[in-house]
């Protein structure tokens, strides 16, 4: 149904039915990966982020302790955890956003594409372009549908006011808010409901083309409905991006995600096709806790 | 996940509650209930008497005396009825053109800079200093600017005036910028980060847009003030009575008129001095419902509306 680079170019025809329902993946029964068990097909990928003994501070306090994790392309990596255990702060690192932060330090190393990309010859705010995130709650904006999606692409030089229309339509579409919106794209962000100024969001950061989405827990502010709708997109975006979630809901992590990792205190506990983490785990901490006896 | 409903089970072995409350009081706390509400009630009522007494004694002594003349002749010579106060007007409005266009990018930065970009002691003590600057006695910056402009070019004038009211602008429009600007949602400025956006351009293009509403009716508040000054244009701008419109020359403004004729002792002159009273009221009025109209147009697509 939907194959191939995404490219502005060529805007793809969709269906009238929502894009990739056939494609989801059931609750919990049908959590083995349809290509002939997880192993195999993580196995198949290149890695697209390696992190290797990642350890972060904020001042004085240590969030992260000797992290080291894989996540490879076109794969779904979710990361769990308890509160306050650094998922956050992980995937933060990813996209550099950390360095905002007063009083944050990194040691370790984070790998996109074998490129270390706290080298200090790279540049954050180029980075931030190949690597795009999702935020917990939905943030546009004070603009209207059209220029959230336009933001980007607008930032980064294209000017054109026929360009632009084809950008907002293929993004607004790609992260299947199109019809919905196609007839107020003068509106406020802010007239739309929640799921859906977080499907904006999802748009706006697929405007700038990146390789690598980051999502962190896109979908907990969002009622059940708008919640299984973003996580089809997931879904269907991970063909043509790396995806790395963070997520409180198991079952979520269990519907959407290829790999599991478990974040107990800072450390990683356990990683792993996602199959195998929620059936055979190897660790008692992390059975502990996908089973719901504590956090 | 599935739990045992440890409430239930806990219940039955629970201690009795160790202090009864006493029973509710009813008809005394209806009658505090009034009361409060009354009282908050009256002193609205009694912020606005001043307000009510100004507004119309003003119309009543002023709406007289405004008519085609008095927006567009010099004053008559004195003593004799009619003339008006054009070079007044001309003069505020100049002025006070001036003195924003210097002061408000001075604030704005300013309070991009406290809330965005300064750090540590030395943005704490610029804070701090910026308010300070909040109460400064006006006419302390009058002498200020006498001291700068006035006696180096050895001439009063409305470019010295004006740089007066810049720097009386500029801590009310740095406070409320800062303010405004810590007000706006972390999340914003993170998602246009996240896009490749360098911090500048999220601050301009998406934190300034949601905060623009705040910072216009700060503006606003402040160029409504220095409107009303008098004390620094006294050494300053000065004066006169003819129409100028080189701003190195001494200049009348709307205060200075109202001040000097308000104490003069013909009568004609004091008539003149509340037709500009309620002239420059009117004045600050509607730039002000002008400005909140424009901020409202320009925030038409921000959170929270």
């Amino acid at each position: 149904m939907y194959a191939g680079n995404l490219k502005p170019g060529a805007i793809p025809v969709q269906t009238e039915a929502p894009v990739a329902m056939e494609e989801r993946v059931q609750p919990l029964a049908g959590i083995a990966i349809s290509t002939g068990g997880a192993a195999d097909a993580v196995a198949a990928t290149q890695p697209k982020i390696v992190v290797r003994n990642l350890n972060t501070y904020y001042g004085a306090k240590q969030a992260l302790k000797g992290v080291s994790l894989e996540a490879p392309a076109h794969r779904v990596t979710a990361l769990i955890g308890p509160s306050g255990c650094g998922k956050s702060t992980f995937l933060r690192t990813l996209n550099r956003m950390n360095d905002t932060i007063p009083g944050f330090r990194m040691e370790g190393q984070v790998l996109l594409d074998q490129e270390d990309i706290y080298a200090p010859n790279v540049d954050a705010v180029a980075l931030r372009r190949r690597v795009g995130m999702v935020f917990q709650r939905p943030n546009p904006f004070p603009r209207s549908i059209y220029d959230n999606v336009a933001f980007g692409p607008r930032l980064h030089g294209l000017r054109k006011k026929a360009d632009l229309d084809e950008v907002v339509e293929w993004s607004l579409r790609a992260a299947n808010l199109w019809d919905e919106v196609k007839d107020r794209l003068r509106e406020s962000a802010f007239s739309l409901s929640g799921g859906q100024q977080q499907r904006l969001c999802i748009a706006r950061a697929l405007a700038v083309q990146p390789e690598v989405l980051l999502m962190d827990e896109p979908a907990s502010a969002l009622d059940p409905t708008s919640t299984s709708r973003i996580e089809d997109l997931i879904t269907y975006l991970k063909h043509d991006y790396t995806i790395v979630i963070v997520t409180h809901n198991m079952q979520q992590a269990a519907r959407i995600s290829d790999l599991t990792a478990f974040f107990l205190n800072g450390e990683l506990i356990e990683a792993g096709p996602t199959s195998e983490i929620f059936t055979r785990p190897k660790e008692k901490r992390t059975e502990e806790y996908i089973t719901g006896r504590f956090g | 996940m599935s739990r045992p409903l440890a409430v239930e089970q806990e219940s039955a072995g629970r201690a009795p509650y160790p202090r009864p409350l006493p029973p509710p009081e009813t008809g005394w706390r209806r009658w505090k209930d009034r009361l409060m509400i009354g009282l908050t009630g009256l002193a609205f009522l009694l912020a606005l008497v001043p307000l009510a007494h100004i507004l119309g004694y003003t119309l009543w002594r002023g709406l007289p005396t405004l008519n085609w003349d008095f927006f567009t002749q010099l004053p008559a010579p004195v003593g004799e009825p009619g003339g008006g106060i054009v070079q007044a007007l001309v003069g505020t409005l100049l002025i006070v053109a001036m003195a924003t266009a210097m002061g408000v990018p001075v604030g704005l930065l300013a309070g991009i800079y406290l809330a965005e970009f300064g750090r540590g002691r030395f943005a704490t003590w610029l804070g701090f200093l910026s308010d300070v600057l909040t109460g400064i006695p006006s006419i302390t910056v009058g002498i200020f600017a006498y001291t700068l402009i006035v006696v180096p070019m050895q001439t009063f004038s409305a470019f010295s005036g004006a740089v007066a009211l810049a720097i009386l602008m500029v801590p009310t429009v740095t406070r409320t910028t800062a303010d405004m600007l810590r007000l706006v949602p972390v999340e914003m400025r993170d998602g246009a980060l996240a896009l490749g956006a360098p911090l500048w351009y999220a601050v301009l293009s998406v934190e300034m847009r949601q905060a623009l509403p705040g910072i216009v009716t700060g503006i606003m508040l402040a160029v409504a003030r220095v409107s009303g000054e008098t004390a620094p244009l006294l050494f300053t701008a000065f004066g006169a009575n003819v129409l100028v419109w080189n701003v190195f020359r001494p200049m009348a403004t709307m205060t200075l008129q109202i001040f000097q004729y308000s104490i003069s002792p013909w009568p004609t002159q004091q008539q003149l001095a509340w037709g500009a009273a309620l002239v420059l009221i009117v004045l600050v009025l509607a730039l002000n419902l002008g400005a909140r109209a424009l901020a409202k147009y320009m925030s038409r697509y921000n959170a929270g509306r």
